[in-house]
């Protein structure tokens, strides 16, 4: 499904140049969950933001669905694969209503049947019809949450890049999220590339993950592996000693 | 047991709005001694109004009814706003959750903790430079000299968190309330802060109130804990007996966290029952 091969990123040019990743390589089967962990900086982030499109000086080779990505993007390289961002307060427009930001992404996808559809994407994220016509301020930050997971799967891709989906929410709320991820990844076989510095909620959600420091990857193992304190790189057991 | 450092009584916060008024913190009252005392909740739950509340540093329209704020047997609720200056700083500080937001931009750092430092004691520059530099040290912070010189964009969070620390201890302060001090900070990060801390409070015999969403954390950090919700006090364990809590409320917070070691398919979701938030505050004062 995604190939990431010797990729790396960078921010600014020369003496201000900031290599955020080095030489990043890993691959995602179809219907698979993989995770990214690391501490801030270490760019985690910026895979997904550079695999979106989102950073615009990269290099090395990202595959996605059997498509060679280059500097810009077709129009349907955003039909497979979507994006959940961290903030929910800041990723929805503050003036629009959840009618217009499920209606916009579904029209600019050029779907017909935008009216059943917008009923049917509340529905699949457990919100009801009642929330159609609120405005973010109306919501709280898990229902929000909720909105933008909606808005991700508009288009019915099959890659969602989740970037940090609940660190913004209480335990309580990111209990209900992280379960709704689980299901509709089972009903829809989607596959999830998730960045979190949470190792427990990389556990829960995930069969495989690599480990990121100073942009680079330092280790891919098993959730399996993760669990029966099995890492390899001292870096990764340090984190994981950091967090039990 | 003797004279607790602070003793807060029947602690209400209210704001007054279109709808009538909103209660955020309801009947709230518990004791604090040379101990670390979490105090754990949902966002909304009124911890960090409790945190302010005992400062005073609630604004209008907010209004703060309590029987007593007591710090050493003085009451708070008492003092006129010119005499509370006394108070904030040199014998309660706050650490807030970003620092980021809570150093001057515009200001080095140095000149910032000098003036934290001067503000309640007479000492003179060199003095208070030497002092900052002391206390730079004293929460690990290396080449404390050229920090001095720094300004808080040139920081890093987890510096930045430090330095708030330093900033709030140096008027050496007899209770230290932190807000989420280490919610914006990476998980290795937290721990240097929090050991620092721990240090700190335990070398000069301080009391703190940790304000935290994260239960674990306070599990492991604190030694009592008191759980909010809706503005009340649910239920006040000991921080090594969290995981025998008993309020259902507590349960469901503890079993909705993904664990390791504990794979699941699904999480539980909490449950909330109307009764909790009406049941009557739990009292957290040791008398």
């Amino acid at each position: 499904m995604l190939d990431i091969d010797a990729l790396n990123v960078w921010f600014g040019s020369g003496r201000d140049r900031v290599d955020a990743v080095k030489g990043a390589s890993f691959s995602v089967a179809g219907g698979e969950s993989f995770g990214l962990v690391g501490e801030s900086g270490s760019g985690k982030s910026t895979i997904l933001r550079a695999i979106a499109g989102l950073a615009p000086q990269w290099s090395g080779r990202m595959v996605v669905d059997g498509q060679t990505l280059g500097q810009t993007r077709p129009k349907s390289f955003y039909k497979t694969v979507q994006m959940v961002f961290q903030d929910p307060y800041a990723s929805l427009h503050p003036r629009h209503s959840v009618d217009q930001v499920l209606g916009e992404t579904l029209q600019l996808h050029g779907f017909a049947d935008i009216d059943a559809r917008v009923v049917k994407l509340l529905e699949d994220v457990g919100l009801g019809q009642k929330f159609r016509f609120r405005y973010p301020h109306q919501l709280s930050g898990g229902q929000r949450q909720r909105v933008a997971i909606a808005r991700a799967l508009a288009p019915e891709p099959e890659l969602l890049l989740l970037d940090e989906p609940t660190s913004a929410l209480d335990v309580s709320v990111q209990a209900e999220i992280l379960n709704l991820l689980v299901d509709l990844r089972r009903t829809r076989g989607l596959t999830f590339l998730m960045v979190s510095h949470d190792l427990s909620v990389v556990g829960h959600m995930c069969e495989r993950l690599a480990v990121m420091k100073g942009g680079e990857i330092v280790e891919v193992m098993d959730v399996e592996a993760l669990r029966r304190n099995a890492a390899t790189h001292p870096y990764s057991q340090s984190l994981l000693a950091a967090s039990i | 047991m003797m004279q607790p450092l602070l003793d807060v009584e029947d602690l209400w916060v209210r704001f007054p709005s279109r709808q009538g008024v909103f209660d955020a913190v309801r009947g709230v009252s518990f004791t604090l001694g040379r101990e670390r005392l979490g105090i754990v909740g949902e966002s909304g739950s009124g911890k960090s109004m409790t945190g302010r509340a005992i400062l005073r540093l609630i604004r209008p329209p907010g209004i703060v009814e309590a029987k007593q704020i007591s710090l050493e047997g003085v009451d708070l609720m008492q003092k006129t706003e010119k005499e509370m200056r006394s108070v904030r700083g040199q014998k309660i500080s706050m650490v807030m959750q970003d620092p980021k937001f809570s150093l001057n931009p515009v200001m080095s750092i140095g000149a910032q903790i000098i003036e934290a430092y001067r503000q309640h004691n007479k000492a003179s520059q060199a003095d208070a430079y030497a002092k900052s530099l002391e206390m730079l040290e004293a929460v690990s912070i290396r080449d404390a000299d050229r920090v001095m010189r720094a300004y808080p964009h040139e920081m890093s969070g987890g510096m930045g968190q430090r330095i708030m620390i330093a900033m709030m201890l140096i008027p050496n302060p007899q209770i230290l309330i932190a807000d989420e001090p280490t919610s914006a900070l990476d998980v290795s990060v937290q721990r240097q802060v929090l050991d620092i801390m721990d240090k700190l409070v335990k070398d000069r015999g301080m009391g703190l109130i940790f304000i935290s969403h994260d239960l674990n954390l306070v599990a492991d950090f604190c030694d009592r804990v008191l759980i909010m919700y809706a503005g009340r006090i649910v239920e006040i364990c000991k921080a090594d007996e969290l995981a025998q809590a008993k309020h259902p409320y507590t349960r469901g917070l503890l079993n909705s966290l993904p664990r390791l070691d504990a794979p699941r398919d699904h999480l539980e979701v909490l449950q909330r029952d109307p009764e909790w938030s009406l049941a009557p505050s739990v009292s957290g004062r040791v008398l």
